[in-house]
């Protein structure tokens, strides 16, 4: 308990990729909520990468990490970027509301 | 190794308290405000586990430019009149089953760290971590040979997604008074300037 090893951080990846996916799934705001829990499964990822980075004596593991982080750059640009369009043309982003593809 | 303790308890309970306040919070504003904590509280932790480069990365490039994207869209779009509307619709059975998943995928996380301390030695990669010389140098020691090609594909993809989101976000106006460089360079003299002649008390008019 008091020493700190690799399983505390990977729990505590654990816990946030559960509270990211958690939040997808409660979620009835809005899009942006959805693309925030998005960010926090992302970070999770990385938490994980980095631990086993570092408690096993490897350093890709923190280059995978600075690709993901890239990826999510460019995913939170394009994501809010769509998000911005749909509400300039139905003036509303609520999940409740987006259905058009739903046959 | 007590401070260690003490500081992962501290950074991990922030961390997991403002990601729950992330995805409960019923103002989009103090989810983006909560989740620029969480940011900062993991890349503390990143720095004091060793990866002070992604640490810091954490604190400029998220911190400073991600989740501030997310406030300016967030202040952008009218979203604060939406807050209420929290669990108060109708179809509220998604959230049992995503209860059911979200509960399943952290049983099977905390499995897989039970299993981790059973496995093979993995100690046989090229690219482990030297003692002698700072983390930022070890990273660009391998990410400049080994990962050259990964790195150019994430600028290659970054490039992509700048215009991707300036091409969706763009949009013609109309009634807007624009500079048109090829008219401005095409105007000549002949076509530009007229001569009239002015009689004595009768003035110019102007027809068009």
């Amino acid at each position: 308990m008091i020493e700190i090893g690799l399983g505390h951080y990977l729990s505590l990846g654990a816990i946030i990729f559960f509270l990211g996916i958690l939040g997808i799934f409660l979620n009835r705001k809005n899009v942006i909520v959805i693309l925030m829990s998005i960010e926090l499964i992302l970070l999770a990822v990385n938490i994980n990468l980095i631990s086993f980075s570092i408690f096993s004596g490897d350093i890709v593991g923190q280059i995978f990490t600075m690709l993901i982080l890239t990826i999510a750059a460019a995913e939170a640009a394009i994501g809010l970027a769509i998000i911005l369009i749909y509400y300039r043309n139905r003036g509303s982003i609520r999940v409740e509301d987006i259905h058009g593809m739903k046959g | 190794m007590i401070i260690h303790s003490i500081f992962f308890y501290f950074f991990s309970i922030i961390a997991i308290f403002s990601s729950l306040m992330v995805i409960t919070s019923r103002n989009t504003i103090n989810s983006v405000f909560f989740l620029i904590l969480d940011f900062i509280s993991v890349g503390c932790l990143f720095i004091m586990v060793g990866a002070e480069f992604l640490g810091m990365i954490i604190l400029i490039v998220y911190v400073g430019a991600v989740a501030v994207l997310f406030l300016f869209v967030v202040m952008m779009l009218n979203v604060a009149e939406q807050k209420n509307s929290w669990f108060t619709g109708k179809e509220t059975k998604h959230i049992h089953s995503g209860l059911i998943v979200g509960n399943l995928i952290l049983l099977e996380l905390l499995v897989v760290v039970g299993g981790w301390k059973y496995k093979d030695d993995l100690m046989s990669s090229s690219t482990l971590i030297l003692s002698n010389t700072s983390n930022t140098h070890q990273l660009g020691l391998v990410m400049y040979t080994d990962y050259v090609l990964y790195f150019q594909l994430a600028g290659i993809i970054l490039l992509l997604s700048m215009i991707g989101a300036i091409l969706l976000t763009f949009r013609e106006r109309v009634g807007v008074k624009r500079q048109s460089y090829i008219k401005q360079i095409s105007r000549n003299p002949s076509s530009a300037v007229e001569l009239k002649d002015v009689e004595s008390n009768k003035g110019v008019t102007i027809d068009d």
